[in-house]
């Protein structure tokens, strides 16, 4: 039987008799899905298209045996109140089994602030841990061996400056910077576009990541330099396409920004990793880390000419979708986030993030933390699905939705190409626009009920107090003043004046500001009065609305 | 007929998550009022400030970092001083249901949580905009 056959002998009869769900199926990226796919919908190039794992163009992935070797690094983002606390959620973490850390920072640090800053009001501590000293990143670290334990840090305006204390606490521990491994994000364009925690204008702000390139190419080899994020384009609504697409466009403009300051492209490109977000729609996830990993390496290698196959790859971490929690029966979370996360592992993430159930309510407690990481911990030593490698390759739906989402992704990055770029895209609110207008389409469809949020919009019931939430010490924000206080007065204050002259000098010059950073903070010059001095000179982003 | 209500969309303290703020802001343009959107990282004052210069009939507040229990009083204290106690304040983002009567003591008319429907909060503002010009 052929398939027109089929459709005429079978389906027909049967729709006249149940007609189906709707009258279209489409995914996130508006994707239209087949009733069935099959060979003809398959791009049959098998070696040009797919290719083995860990072989260009990586669409299997960028390891030949992947999780038969080794299962993705279980790397649960955590960090709150004071570094005593956070180091302590640490260690439960890696007690239990986790294999990496990730370190969540609270807004005044993300920005610049010291904890005494006028502009920290009611935020220390909140949203992830408050580190504005060297000294605090000493605590954070304590016991933690920096050669054995890869650190991620999500931090990106000042992302250089935290990096030059995790250098600085490695020498205090006897860990030379060759030997430390980790990543910071690093990624200021997003920030523009999605997450909001920038400081300076695009220029200093791309020299600053484009100082760190050159210095870890050097000195800190093992360490990824950015991880150029979709994460938070998608939370801010956008598409699975959309994601792939404006995450790509960023990752030009940071190589073309170091290109052009005169690096190497295959000395820099191998130190780059990329973050996205684990959503709903099962199929179109599992497809797009497949079509993000071909695109980046055609990009690499055609666009670029980078020569060495590591610049190709692109490597990820991963994170399940927080704004598709729901702060209505929150035990049904861990179901949602057990499936994102199936979704990153059969796409083949190379770190993962599961969410707590209480984040739509939280932060997590350590209660819901755990499950978060045992679902993990399920999904790897359980299921089975990181026996074989790339396991939904051939399957005919998939590998349609793959080429989909790289084509539409494509158009959209020529489009940016057009406008002169990410940078010049982001100016003109475009990136901003698409997203907000895919995110607003959703909320409508969402009151229409054209999309369905289990226990939100439909199956929902009445509840109290669902559960236990985590709650903050609110004494934390005047400790961390005083702490401030004490280090401005042990310390050698004549010596940080003479610093920040010399940080405002070599601001303006093309110098690599890395290793002043390390000695500004190894003579207790704090986070804000770094990022003070630097917004002195280089002066600070204002969105236009 | 009642005349279109000015409503100050803002984003106090450092958060970053704009999402649910122009969504909002964007819906009840569709509806018919008008809506100034203030952007991130706006201090109580600035807040107050735009309020008043701008004349608004309400006040929109979206906070997702858990700042809402420092950050609340310090404006609703501001409006008292300004004399614009009278202008409706509502606040949406994450907080937590147990942090709620704190927030409605302050003078805060309504919290509207995850998950709150487009529609819910258009209406809310429609009457409570109507009983204060009443």
């Amino acid at each position: 039987m052929d398939k027109k056959t089929w459709e005429e002998k079978h389906v027909e009869p049967t729709l006249k008799r149940f007609p189906e769900r709707k009258a279209t199926f489409e995914t996130s990226s508006g994707i239209p899905l087949g009733r069935l796919h099959t060979p003809d919908t398959l791009d049959a190039n098998y070696h040009e298209q797919l290719g083995f794992p860990g072989q260009y163009p990586f669409t299997r992935g960028v390891q030949p045996t992947m999780y038969r070797g080794r299962f993705w690094t279980m790397r649960q983002y955590a960090g709150f109140s004071t570094a005593k606390e956070s180091n302590e959620r640490y260690k439960f973490l890696l007690s239990q089994g986790q294999t990496g850390l990730s370190v969540a920072f609270d807004l005044p640090t993300q920005i610049g602030y010291d904890s005494d800053d006028p502009m920290a009001l009611g935020e220390v501590g909140k949203v992830g841990v408050s580190i504005p000293t060297l000294d605090d990143m000493a605590i954070l670290l304590d016991g933690i061996p920096l050669d054995k334990v890869s650190i991620s840090m999500t931090i990106n305006a000042p992302a250089s400056v935290l990096l030059a204390m995790v250098i600085a606490v490695g020498k205090r521990q006897g860990v030379e910077p060759k030997q430390l491994r980790g990543t910071i994000q690093n990624d200021i364009l997003k920030e523009y576009i999605a997450r909001g925690t920038y400081i300076y204008p695009p220029r200093p702000s791309m020299r600053l990541i484009t100082d760190v390139f050159d210095y870890c190419s050097r000195e800190v080899p093992r360490w990824n330099t950015i991880s150029i994020s979709g994460y938070h384009i998608r939370e801010a609504g956008s598409t699975a396409a959309q994601e792939v697409a404006f995450t790509l466009a960023n990752g030009i403009a940071y190589v073309q920004a170091a290109m052009d300051a005169g690096l190497d492209v295959d000395v820099f490109a191998k130190q780059l990793s990329f973050f996205f977000n684990a959503h709903n729609n099962f199929l179109e996830e599992v497809a797009k880390f497949r079509a993000a990993r071909r695109l980046w390496a055609k990009i690499m290698k055609d666009r670029f000419g980078a020569k060495d196959p590591k610049s190709w790859r692109l490597r990820f971490h991963t994170q399940t979708a927080g704004s598709t929690l729901t702060a209505q029966q929150p035990e049904n979370n861990v179901v949602r986030v057990a499936i994102q996360a199936m979704a990153a592992v059969l796409g083949g993430t190379q770190s993962l993030h599961t969410n707590g159930r209480d984040e739509a309510i939280a932060l997590p407690t350590k209660e819901a933390a755990q499950i978060a990481l045992r679902t993990q911990q399920i999904i790897a030593h359980e299921s089975g699905i990181g026996d074989t490698v790339d396991p939904f390759a051939g399957s005919y739906a998939v590998e349609y939705l793959t080429d989909q989402v790289e084509a539409k992704a494509q158009e959209y990055i020529n489009n940016i190409d057009e406008m002169g770029g990410a940078l010049s895209a982001i100016e003109a609110g475009y990136v901003q626009g698409e997203i907000h207008e895919a995110a607003y389409q959703y909320q409508r469809a969402l009151e229409k009920e054209e999309e369905i949020v289990v226990g939100v919009n439909r199956f929902t019931v009445e509840e109290e107090n669902p559960i236990d939430r985590m709650k903050l010490d609110p004494s934390i924000e005047a400790a961390q003043c005083a702490r401030l206080k004490a280090i401005r007065e042990r310390r050698d204050n004549d010596k940080v004046t003479e610093l920040r002259g010399q940080l405002a000098t070599a601001a303006n010059s093309d110098d690599n500001l890395m290793p002043l950073f390390v000695e500004c903070l190894e003579h207790d010059m704090t986070l804000g009065e770094i990022c003070h001095t630097l917004r002195d000179v280089w002066g600070e982003y204002r969105p236009t609305l | 007929m009642q005349k279109t209500p000015r409503i100050l969309i803002a984003k106090p303290g450092l958060d970053g998550h704009d999402r649910g703020a122009k969504v909002i802001a964007r819906a009840l343009r569709d509806a018919g009022m008008e809506v100034i959107y203030t952007g991130l990282r706006q201090t109580p004052e600035m807040i107050v400030n735009a309020a008043l210069q701008e004349d608004v009939d309400s006040i929109g507040l979206s906070i997702l970092s858990g700042a809402h229990p420092v950050i609340l009083p310090r404006i609703m204290d501001l409006l008292k001083e300004n004399d614009m106690e009278d202008v409706p304040v509502f606040l949406g983002g994450i907080i937590p249901d147990d942090d709620i009567p704190a927030m409605l003591d302050i003078g805060v008319a309504a919290v509207f949580g995850p998950g709150t429907s487009l529609e819910k909060i258009t209406d809310f503002i429609w009457q409570t905009v109507a009983e204060a010009e009443a």
